[in-house]
């Protein structure tokens, strides 16, 4: 069943599908493997947190921190790794935890305290990346037996092209998100919140279990993603990563969620965090394009998806009308 | 029926809000394979026993019963697991969702923990076919009618509890036909030995539909009586408060001269389809015009018309004999009329301002906010007014949201005063407000029009109509049905003109 809700989301894939072909038609070259490989892991960290901020967004709130969550991880794993020589297990286990509780104490201020989440993940902005300031200020490298297993572990596609380690985590993120949001009771409730959190509450959802659910799940795949960051630099650095958040809101909205929560897909998501990375590499196969032509494109991508959505909203409920003018 | 036994027995429940009494005393009784219909006028306390046997808000006072067990639900959970379930009129289900989502939220059937999507359609399907309706059950909610959704709303609630069943004006946004619908489905789980609790204001569906009725006033309880032995105007006096009263007043006739004289503000074949059908009004200066009839018979509808919140759709409104079009509230202020409104809290005061700065709102609109009213006027005009008004506390600055009801009220009135308008429109200016404001409330009301100024009052409470109003007129089903003046305008008369149309088909 094809419904209006999901048109967005298709809206995407077509685009993408569209924009690959032509990218294809120009440089047949992007055609491979090795370009798809790239694509999946440039961009793994990314979709990890995008992953989060769709949960987020479709319960009708936003998280600010991503970026300066993902900065700290970074931070705090080579600082414990690379200077104390701590088990990366044990570093990213410990960051994880970090940024879990770091996600559900700002989904309790939202909930309880009645704080918009725009305002407690601003301060939880601020205040991750000034604890990672904290840690170092330097860009600290790092380099362990374990790292460097996971970093050189990949499957080989023909032609060339590597699945690796990251792009594996961020595909299982999506797979898992997937199911969270569209088979269980809790992603159920994570849209009934979205759609109007009164009538949720009214139903029986518990409204504040749900939402500091969803903060803590933010915080955590905040965290797997400031890992997969590592691992992808092998570094840490407490300036990088900054608006990646923004980046996360794009991919999500740009996927077919709806902003105002409610309705959408993180499959949506990923096709989503695709379209940006196939700009991106167009630009690189161009060569002569400036980097700032990614912003423009999704800066544009962005604002043609909230006019579709608007408009979708506004025909179903012209449809709406049409029905019951008819019926009376 | 009298002799099964109470399924939910309510005794001397009360509840207040920060001193203020909602509900006092009240008791309550509904068996099992019964409507029970519960009435009374806006902040009679009906909303506020509903809430509180479905777990919204807990009691101060009394004990409830079900099936002769003590029961205190704490939350809405609660009391769906005791068998209580309650549909309400707006918000209710999530649009966003579908139907089955929509039936089986927080309750979806699992399979290795996660939800079984094929078993929740044919539980949902399976669940509707009970209830008549065979729709699709994928699509979302919100691309059903209301009346649909208010059945799915029905059957969850009575697929979740299954005892006792609360609906809170289910018919609201119904068309004739969609209550029929409605009504079939709650005849038949009646049948099926559920207790159903109504709350509505269109008498014709209480008396369609009910086999009892409990009517409350101002938190405290009326009476429960059989449908079958109460007459409609009975019912009525029940639910305004008057004793048939066989008492004419001695009327402040309005002056002779005046009133034959052709008036100012003159309303014709005024309407709005779906609000208020086409009425005449013409408003004397120096008249105390009454509006009377029951919640949802177009009184709060007609003052949102002639303060330009709807635009009418049909007839002409003249002033001083030019032809006006009154399209929103700020061309009325213009034309010098001013507007307190029923719901106070929400759509009266601005709480987190002070006193000096609500009050000040209206004269500035009406300047224009490229000249602002200096401190110093605005302070001068707050004085003037707490003076004159005695509002309570005497202090300008205070945000308006720690004051009295009754100070509330004042300050809103010094807000259209300070206007100098020539028509001022009072929804309830009565309404929570305790007995001494409420005196000088009245008082003021009679000084005013005193000094040349015409005021529309509409009011639920009869003695207040018949005390300050020249004329009363009468609405019922969204009609002004009839028009008393002078010795007429008795609280009976005004009775007597809201049963009488009732028999004909609400709009």
């Amino acid at each position: 069943m094809i419904s209006t809700r999901n048109l967005p989301f298709l809206a995407a894939l077509a685009i993408f599908l569209l924009a690959y072909a032509a990218c294809v038609l120009q440089f047949p070259n992007m055609l491979s493997t090795r370009v798809l490989g790239n694509l999946l892991t440039d961009n793994a960290f990314l979709g990890i947190a995008a992953v989060g901020m769709t949960f987020v967004i479709l319960s009708g709130g936003i998280d600010l921190s991503i970026g300066s969550v993902i900065a700290f991880t970074s931070v705090f794993v080579a600082v414990v790794v690379g200077s104390a020589g701590v088990n990366p297990l044990i570093a990213f286990a410990a960051v994880l935890t970090i940024s879990t509780s770091f996600g559900a104490t700002m989904g309790l201020m939202i909930r309880f305290l009645g704080i918009p989440p725009f305002v407690v993940t601003l301060a939880g902005m601020f205040l991750a990346r000034g604890a990672a300031y904290l840690i170092s200020t330097q860009s600290v490298p790092i380099s362990h037996p374990i790292i460097d297993a996971i970093q050189g572990f990949y499957f080989r596609f023909p032609g060339g092209g590597r699945l690796t380690a990251m792009a594996m985590l961020m595909l299982l993120v999506f797979l898992v998100g997937a199911f969270v949001a569209g088979r269980t009771r809790f992603g159920a409730n994570v849209y009934a919140v979205g759609g109007n959190p009164q009538s949720a509450e009214l139903m029986g959802v518990s409204v504040g279990r749900t939402t500091v659910g969803i903060y803590a799940l933010s915080g955590f795949l905040s965290g797997l993603s400031g890992i997969a960051y590592t691992l992808y630099t092998s570094s840490g650095y407490s300036l990088a990563t900054v608006g990646v958040e923004l980046d996360a809101i794009a991919a999500v909205v740009i996927g077919g969620t709806l902003l105002t929560g409610g309705a959408g897909l993180v499959a949506g998501t990923l096709v989503g965090i695709l379209i940006q990375g196939l700009i991106q590499t167009y630009i690189v196969f161009d060569g002569t394009l400036s980097s700032w032509w990614t912003k423009i494109v999704i800066g544009l991508l962005l604002f043609t998806f909230i006019v579709l959505q608007r408009g979708i909203v506004w025909y179903s409920d012209r449809r709406l009308v049409e029905g019951r003018l008819k019926e009376a | 029926m009298n002799d099964t036994h109470p399924l939910l027995e309510a005794r001397g429940i009360g509840k207040s809000f920060l001193g203020i009494t909602a509900l006092d005393n009240v008791d309550f009784t509904l068996r099992s394979g019964e409507i029970h219909a519960l009435l009374g006028e806006n902040g009679a306390g009906k909303s506020t026993l509903i809430k509180i046997l479905t777990g919204v808000y807990t009691r101060d006072t009394g004990t409830v019963k079900l099936d002769g067990r003590d029961v205190a639900p704490g939350n809405v959970a609660e009391a769906q697991e005791l068998g209580i379930g309650t549909v309400y009129q707006e918000v209710n289900l999530l649009e966003n969702l579908t139907v089955a989502e929509n039936l089986f939220l927080g309750r979806q059937p699992r399979r290795f923990g996660l939800v079984n999507r094929r078993e929740m359609r044919r539980r949902a399907q399976a669940l509707l076919h009970d209830y008549g309706l065979t729709i699709d059950v994928d699509a979302l909610l919100s691309s059903y009618s209301v009346a649909i959704r208010q059945i799915i709303a029905i059957a969850r609630a009575v697929d979740l509890s299954g005892k006792v069943l609360v609906l809170d004006e289910p018919t609201a946004s119904l068309d004739s036909h969609e209550v029929e619908m409605v009504f079939a489905v709650l005849r038949k789980l009646r049948d099926r030995g559920l207790g159903i609790i109504i709350i509505t204001h269109f008498l014709n569906q209480v008396y369609d539909i009910a086999d009892r009725v409990t009517v409350l006033r101002n938190g405290g309880m009326v009476g429960t009586r059989e449908i079958e032995t109460l007459p409609r105007m009975e019912l009525i006096s029940m639910m305004l408060g008057k004793e048939l009263q066989h008492v004419t007043r001695d009327h402040h006739a309005l002056d002779e001269t005046v009133e034959k004289s052709s008036a100012p503000i003159r309303f014709n074949g005024y309407g709005k389809r779906g609000s208020v059908a086409p009425f005449d009004l013409d408003i004397h200066p120096g008249e105390v015009v009454g509006m009377a009839g029951l919640l949802g018979s177009g009184r709060t509808e007609t003052a949102f018309l002639l303060f330009g919140i709807d635009r009418a759709d049909t007839g002409t409104a003249m002033i001083d004999g030019n032809e006006v079009r009154i399209s929103s509230p700020e061309t009325a202020i213009a034309h010098g009329f001013g507007f307190g409104p029923e719901e106070r809290k929400t759509d009266g005061i601005i709480g987190d301002f002070s006193v000096s700065e609500n009050i000040a709102l209206a004269l500035q609109a009406r300047q224009g906010w490229a000249k602002p009213l200096s401190t110093r006027q605005k302070a001068e005009l707050a004085d003037s007014f707490i003076r004159s008004l005695d509002i309570r506390p005497p202090d300008p600055d205070r945000p308006i949201k720690f004051l009295s009801g009754g100070n509330q009220q004042k300050a809103i009135l010094a807000r259209w005063l300070a206007t100098e308008p020539r028509l001022l429109i009072l929804d309830e200016p009565t309404r929570g407000i305790d007995i001494g404001a409420h005196a000088e409330i009245l008082r003021m009301i009679e000084r005013l029009c005193a000094d040349g100024m015409s005021l529309i009052v509409i009011s639920s409470e009869l003695e207040e109509l018949t005390a300050v109003a020249h004329r009363v007129i009468v609405l019922a089903d969204r009609r002004h049905v009839a028009e008393l003046r002078g010795s007429t305008v008795t609280a009976d008369n005004i009775m007597a003109a809201i049963a009488d149309p009732s028999e004909t088909e609400a709009a």
